[in-house]
């Protein structure tokens, strides 16, 4: 085992499992009552915290879960196994007319992964979640059954499942959804805005005619640009439409070393530069779907830029009602407090409602920001945004935390005493651990500063 | 539609190697010695491609069923155009080198099962005057080596046997090629320590693919890998035999 591979995407916090055990065979799933110790699947790891971590526990590596299973050309349902990527499978079907009718904003994530957090994407306000286009999955469980859940078969556990973060047993398959799609690119629209107002007016204009909406703000600015940022929005282009460029060459790039490359210098001149490369108020392009949806996975091991302490990501929804004053109040907080995020994005949810139990995605505004790891002047800073959302009625995503309190935790998401009832009992992870006890476990020992 | 046998199919180099034949609409007959991994790759392709796949469930030590598996495939797919040979284990060297019984193991499913099969494509191409005959040998098997000898000697064993074989075949149409691939990011790999020279299954399996259309005799893959076995192969056995290798 090399513990090098099972790091969350933050690197942050470093729990090391008590040992690894990897399959390879959707048939040869082990006797999953028969590990000394408690077990979590991990497959690609890009979850940002400790939902994919389960210190001195058992974590069992689906990656190699990778085969296809059947595809109805007619329905465009595919079934695969469980590790598959959502990169493998664009790199199939995209040639062939087929996209993801949802992917979050990197495509080297499993399907299973896709399921246990439920991801949600640029397509949220008229697609809903990655588990809204799930029809079955086959789940293994430690008393050793293999069902089929679906909203037919075994409908709690498919419920539970979905956005279940990996702890009501192991997937062996996902069946989903493709949607059809007139080529590989985009045509996409970009225009600036000043401030949070703004976004909001763009907003409404742009979700009744683009299938993808996601904006960048500049955490930077304050004051009457608060808020300041690029909206993109786009839909598939149509060959008859337009003429499309040729099929980009894949060059992937990987961030050489672990430096702490990002820093609050680095991060201003970043968003300076970023808002100030567009020129003009609305630039138009015809792009390909990996720009489009994936600009950050053009450098592999990009976290590594943080340096060694890792970092974090927050990640919020607040609802309808006073999310402008919400969304506001973060940003002031957050260009206020000179831990300036390199990235930050905001998007509004639709009502779309998927089976997933304990989803994170409801109506409202989202939005995730990028803190460089600097020991318990961050955390303590996350607590002041913390209670801003609580506030405002908001949850935090789990998938993107390593810090939120249990109890906070247990006010987001009041049915987590529904859910535990799923739960397999040989399963478990550092983040429910964390987050289904009373007192914050941040370890801080490991960190050097 | 050709009509292609592929012994040890499951395994990770193998598969690759099974979707390009796929891809172009081969008939392939994809043979292993376990029924569901064979059903699992099976489907892989069924879902991706537009061809026809038998599957067999056979173990390479069952020596006495090799003809019988040559009679099935010819009469499921109507004849037999290729044969790719690439099952094999790794053993444990400082495990198996204790035990004599350990090592006749490892030779007969790395070498005596592979030259059998070997031999018995041998006898129906040569009468049909086509054909190629593929087989993953290793760039272990150019040069005895202390970490690695027992598998390096079964493989160097395979890689002479083909020579033998191409030659003697030289002029009955059938090429014999020769797969030495060095290191391989693969399941029989997992315990061991990664380094720069790995290479992906993926990259290894299109070797093959193209070796075998090609008929090439002997393919390192990949290519560097023939350049760093003419270094090793050129140290004087004096000093060689001190080196830790
Ligand atoms: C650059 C980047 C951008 C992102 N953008 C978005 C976004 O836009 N929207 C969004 O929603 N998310 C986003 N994410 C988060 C990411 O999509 C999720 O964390 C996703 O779940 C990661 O999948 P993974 O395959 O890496 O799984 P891991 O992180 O390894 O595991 C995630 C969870 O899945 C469980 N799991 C894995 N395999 C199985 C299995 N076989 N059976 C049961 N449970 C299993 C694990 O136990 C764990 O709870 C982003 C992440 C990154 C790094």
């Amino acid at each position: 085992m090399i513990i090098g591979d099972y790091e969350s995407w933050g690197r942050f916090p470093k729990y090391k499992p008590f040992d690894v055990f990897s399959v390879y065979w959707r048939n040869e799933i082990p006797d999953l009552s028969k590990f000394p110790k408690k077990i979590l699947p991990f497959a690609w790891g890009k979850s940002y915290g400790d939902t994919c971590l389960n210190e001195d526990g058992i974590l069992i590596d689906t990656k190699n879960l990778s085969k296809f299973i059947s595809f109805d050309e007619e329905t465009g349902l595919l079934r695969c196994e469980a590790g598959v990527t959502l990169a493998s499978i664009l790199d199939f079907f995209v040639p062939r007319g087929w996209f993801l009718s949802v992917t979050p904003g990197t495509k080297f994530i499993s399907v299973a992964g896709a399921v246990a957090n439920d991801v949600h994407g640029k397509n949220h306000h008229n697609s809903g979640t990655f588990g809204c286009h799930v029809t079955k999955f086959e789940l293994v469980r430690s008393s050793g059954e293999r069902l089929i859940c679906s909203s037919e078969e075994n409908t709690e556990l498919f419920k539970a499942t979905i956005g279940g973060l990996g702890l009501t047993g192991l997937i062996t398959w996902v069946e989903f959804k493709l949607k059809s799609c007139p080529s590989a690119f985009f045509a996409m629209e970009s225009e600036k805005f000043y401030n949070v107002d703004e976004f909001f007016e763009i907003n409404t204009k742009s979700e009744k005619k683009f299938d993808y909406t996601v904006s960048w703000v500049d955490c930077t600015s304050s004051g009457s640009r608060l808020g300041r940022g690029i909206y993109n929005r786009g839909n598939h282009a149509h060959p008859d439409d337009y003429e499309l460029p040729k099929l980009p060459k894949q060059k992937l790039k990987s961030f050489p070393f672990d430096a702490a490359f990002i820093n609050s210098a680095t991060v201003n001149l970043f968003n300076m530069l970023y808002f100030n490369k567009q020129i003009n108020r609305i630039e138009k392009n015809i792009i390909h779907y990996d720009p489009f949806f994936y600009p950050l996975d053009a450098v592999l091991h990009w976290n590594k830029a943080y340096g060694k302490n890792g970092f974090l990501q927050y990640q919020f929804v607040v609802p309808y009602g006073n999310e402008k004053e919400s969304v506001k109040e973060i940003l002031k907080q957050v260009s206020g407090s000179g831990m300036s995020s390199f990235l930050t994005v905001l998007k509004t949810f639709g009502d779309m409602k998927s089976p997933g139990m304990l989803s994170f995605p409801r109506p409202g505004v989202t939005m995730a920001i990028d803190f460089r790891m600097g020991g318990e002047k961050t955390l303590k800073f996350l607590e002041r945004l913390d209670s801003i959302v609580r506030e405002s009625g908001g949850v935090l995503y789990p998938a993107k935390d390593a810090r939120m309190s249990a109890e906070d935790f247990q006010r987001f998401y009041p049915q987590w005493t529904e859910f535990e009832n799923y739960i397999d009992p040989a399963f478990s992870s550092s983040f429910w651990r964390r987050v289904t006890k009373n007192e914050l476990t941040v370890n801080n020992s490991q960190l050097t500063f | 539609m050709k009509k292609i046998m592929i012994f040890g199919a499951v395994s990770a180099i193998a598969q690759e190697t099974a979707k390009l034949f796929a891809r172009d609409g081969e008939h392939l007959f994809l043979v292993d010695m376990n029924l569901g991994r064979l059903e699992a790759l099976r489907d892989d392709i069924l879902a991706r491609f537009k061809t026809k796949i038998d599957i067999y469930e056979m173990n390479a030590l069952d020596f006495d069923k090799h003809q019988e598996l040559f009679d099935k495939a010819v009469q499921t797919m109507g004849g037999l155009d290729a044969v790719l040979i690439a099952h094999g284990t790794l053993p444990d060297q400082t495990k198996t080198q204790e035990s004599p019984e350990l090592i006749i193991r490892e030779f007969n499913i790395n070498c005596v099962s592979v030259i059998s099969l070997a031999s018995i494509a041998a006898n129906y191409f040569v009468k049909k005057k086509e054909g190629c005959i593929a087989v993953i040998s290793s760039v272990a098997g150019d040069r005895g080596r202390q970490s690695n000898y027992i598998y390096g000697a079964a493989k160097g064993g395979v890689t002479t046997f083909l020579q033998g074989l191409r030659n003697r075949l030289a002029h009955s149409g059938v090429s014999v090629v020769t797969i030495k691939p060095g290191m391989v990011d693969t399941p029989m790999t997992a315990h061991l320590p990664k380094n720069p020279l790995f290479a992906k299954p993926g990259d290894i399996g299109k070797g093959i693919y193209k070796a075998m259309l090609s008929g090439k005799a002997v393919a390192y893959l990949p290519g560097y890998w023939r350049l760093i076995m003419t270094i090793i192969k050129m140290i004087p056995e004096g000093i060689f035999k001190k080196m830790k290798l």
